[in-house]
């Protein structure tokens, strides 16, 4: 019996290394291609078919903080569409938890369904229209940071499941006694539910915070043609898709190593929450 | 429910009689002009909220609305065209159709604010007949924080959702019936009602129609969520069972190393994993160097293959997902239950089958419909990896073989700028996740029986 688990316990740790690896290797080789030099005599900044640079070197770095293209820019504009967005999605969905939750009111079962069957159309759908009702504020182009803030966090009310699910375990008898003790409505919620929420509101921050990076798609299409004002993933993904030819492959790894470190770095802080919102979101549905 | 929506409106309407019927002059006057019996009363808050709501929309439809709204039905007939090489801007029919929209809304809104307006004189009427006296302007304003607090709450997010979000939808369903594309782009050229022509040809075969290719890509989106959600979730629970097997040491460690493709934004992880598997990137590289094939392997060439590919690397996004929830989840697993399955001489993968599985599939069954419904709409998956591709001739407006419903309306919308079959297909989406739902969620075995696991 004994033996038995022996063995069963070393193809346990036989599948988790080799997991491992396939996990890490990818980012090892970003990090390792970010490092390659930009040196034409010795390697240029396309694909090539080795993994270890034929010459260390911060080539990349230097072209990416250099001024060349406008990327501390584009890096400028992500980080604070990330953190408008982090900040104000959050206010909105507490506000949205909390009145669903705790409150009852005529209408409130519709408005769950109503934006539960909104919440069905593809986000892609609308793009068009948006980008007609930002243009008449004059927020796409050259105010397309400000137009992409505005959407996500207009948006963001529907995004509360998780948080209603947190606020529902909160014991309903918190909110009686304070009723009964002449607390209004807007001071439960600011003094007692709040401060109670410090795991759920570090989660909905944290995930509003990372979509930002990865927002390629509606990014674009607002920033159309304005360099200025395009977010990292929109010039990595040119760098990448269109720019590949020229050798930019190697600076998309320095420039995708920029951006995943410092959100990488964040995520692991702050896993736990993560973990918790997730694992209770999914239970609840 | 409509019986039930009929004999609500007929009592709505029985009430409306009533409150004029019996109401004084006060409450009279307020069928026409909105808040003006509260207003009399003393209520000058609410009154003025009325009257400003009933200004507001009067205004809107008067000044603005209303010259949209008479062009509704043809969306315009004006073509911009040149007099005297000065271009003379005719109808637009996008705005004629969005502030039309606009303006029926407002219509709507119109009546329902008028209901509320003499539902409010009938209180207030029925309160003074009883010799109460009415809540004074302090008591209504500071209600907004307290029994009211909701429509405080609520006020940012229901108005931002419906500017950014239910209009639009609604706009788009509209196109769907129109002939808005490539030929009929407005403020230049105008663009009309067509009816059904649009679904007609989703479903016309042939060399024109879009049947084939609709079907082609329905299928595989089918198939990819559904490989991309149960694959991922078997996979990321048994992942999650070896880690928390006694004896096992590093958990920390396993757990981050997984975790870490959460982690990094999947812009940077995604098209760099694309790159590693094109036909100059490094795994054929490596597979040449090595002697073990003579040319490079077409990943993302070969629609097959791409299609594999993707679920494959889909996996390795999903396992750590999966794994994180599985973990939280058998923790809560009551012990006892392994153990007396134990005693009676049940092995690891019999007590994986009959405790663990059953139990995770009934406390995960929602989430598991979120999965499916979200994998159907994976649009970052399949756009960063291959942009949908290979093309094929055969198939419509640029589809490619992995090309998603969602993927498909993005070039659609993007590249071809053909709106109304963007629109359409984007109504498919919303059909094919609306019937999944309904019927996947009524099967669970945790909506139909919620003490099951107790």
């Amino acid at each position: 019996m004994k033996r038995k688990e022996q063995i069963g316990n070393a193809i346990i740790y036989v599948v988790l290394v080799l997991m491992s690896i396939i996990w890490l290797f990818p980012f090892f080789g970003l990090i390792m291609q970010s490092f390659r030099s930009y040196d034409p005599k010795v390697e240029y900044g396309g694909m090539v078919d080795y993994i270890i640079p034929h010459k260390f070197s911060l080539d990349n770095y230097k072209f990416l903080f250099s001024g060349e293209t406008n990327f501390l820019r584009w890096y400028g504009n992500t980080l604070t569409i990330a953190v408008c967005v982090s900040v104000f999605s959050t206010l909105i969905v507490l506000c949205v938890s909390y009145a669903l939750s705790r409150m009852r009111f005529k209408g409130r079962k519709l408005l769950m369904r109503f934006w539960l069957i909104l919440g069905m159309f593809p986000g892609f759908l609308t793009m068009i229209c948006l980008y007609f009702l930002l243009k008449t504020f004059g927020l796409t182009q050259a105010g397309a940071v400000p137009g992409l803030i505005l959407i996500s966090v207009a948006n963001s009310g529907m995004g509360y499941y998780v948080c209603k699910g947190y606020f529902d375990t909160l014991p309903r008898s918190l909110d009686e006694a304070a009723l009964i003790d002449g607390a209004s409505r807007a001071r439960i919620f600011l003094t007692m539910v709040i401060p109670l929420s410090k795991p759920i509101i570090i989660y909905t921050a944290l995930t509003a915070f990372m979509a930002p990076w990865c927002d390629y798609v509606f990014a674009s299409y607002v920033a159309f043609g304005h360099d200025a004002s395009y977010n990292v993933a929109v010039a990595l993904q040119r760098w990448v898709v269109t720019n590949d030819y020229q050798g930019y492959f190697t600076r998309f790894c320095a420039g995708g190593i920029l951006v995943a470190v410092p959100v990488t770095l964040l995520f692991m802080l702050l896993q736990k929450y993560y973990v918790e919102g997730v694992t209770g979101g999914a239970v609840k549905g | 429910m409509l019986k039930n929506f009929f004999s609500g409106l007929g009592e709505d309407i029985k009430e409306i009689g009533t409150t004029f019927a019996e109401g004084d002059i006060k409450t009279r006057l307020s069928f026409l002009i909105f808040g003006l019996g509260p207003l009399l009363r003393g209520q000058i808050v609410k009154g003025l909220a009325y009257l400003a709501v009933q200004i507001a929309l009067i205004w809107y439809v008067i000044a603005f609305g209303w010259n949209y709204l008479s062009k509704f039905s043809t969306l315009g007939t004006v073509v911009t065209h040149k007099e005297n090489r000065i271009t003379v801007y005719g109808d637009n029919s996008f705005l004629i159709l969005l502030f039309g929209l606009l303006t029926i809304i407002a219509f709507i809104a119109f009546i329902f604010i008028w209901r509320e307006n003499v539902r409010e004189n009938y209180n207030e009427q029925n309160l003074l007949k009883e010799g109460k006296e009415l809540p004074s302007n302090k008591k209504v304003l500071l209600s907004l924080l307290d029994s009211n607090f909701h429509k405080t709450l609520l006020a940012l997010p229901v108005t931002g959702i419906f500017i950014f979000t239910v209009l639009p939808i609604l706009f788009m369903i509209c196109v769907a019936f129109t002939n808005y594309d490539k030929n009929h782009q407005s403020p230049t050229n105008l663009f009309t009602w067509v009816g059904l022509e649009n679904f007609r040809q989703l479903f016309k075969f042939g060399s024109h129609g879009f049947g084939s290719t609709f079907l082609a890509v329905l299928g595989w989106t089918m198939v990819w969520a559904f490989f991309a959600t149960f694959i991922d979730y078997f996979l990321g629970m048994a992942v999650a069972v070896m880690i928390n097997k006694k004896g096992i040491r590093f958990k920390k460690l396993w757990r981050t190393i997984l975790i870490l493709t959460i982690a990094v934004p999947q812009i940077v992880s995604l098209l760099y994993i694309s790159k590693m598997f094109a036909t100059d990137g490094l795994v054929n590289g490596y597979l040449m160097k090595w002697g073990l094939i003579k040319s490079a392997i077409p990943f993302w060439k070969d629609p097959m293959l791409a299609r594999i590919m993707i679920i494959v690397i889909n996996i390795w996004i999903g396992i750590p997902y999966m794994m994180l929830i599985a973990t939280g989840l058998l923790m809560n697993i009551p012990a006892e239950l392994y153990e007396s399955a134990k005693m009676d001489g049940a092995n690891s993968v019999q007590m994986f089958r009959h405790i663990t599985l059953p139990y995770m599939l009934f406390v995960t069954g929602p989430f598991l419909l979120t999965q499916f419904t979200g994998n159907l709409n994976n649009f970052n998956v399949i756009y960063l990896l291959n942009k949908g591709g290979p093309q094929s001739m055969r198939m419509a407006e640029n589809a490619g073989r992995t090309d998603l419903l969602v993927t498909w309306l993005y070039k659609m919308t993007v590249n071809d700028t053909n709106y109304k079959m963007a629109a359409v297909i984007g109504i498919m989406v919303f059909l094919v996740t609306a019937i999944t739902s309904l019927v996947v969620y009524n099967m669970l075995p945790s909506v139909k029986d919620e003490e099951g696991f107790q």
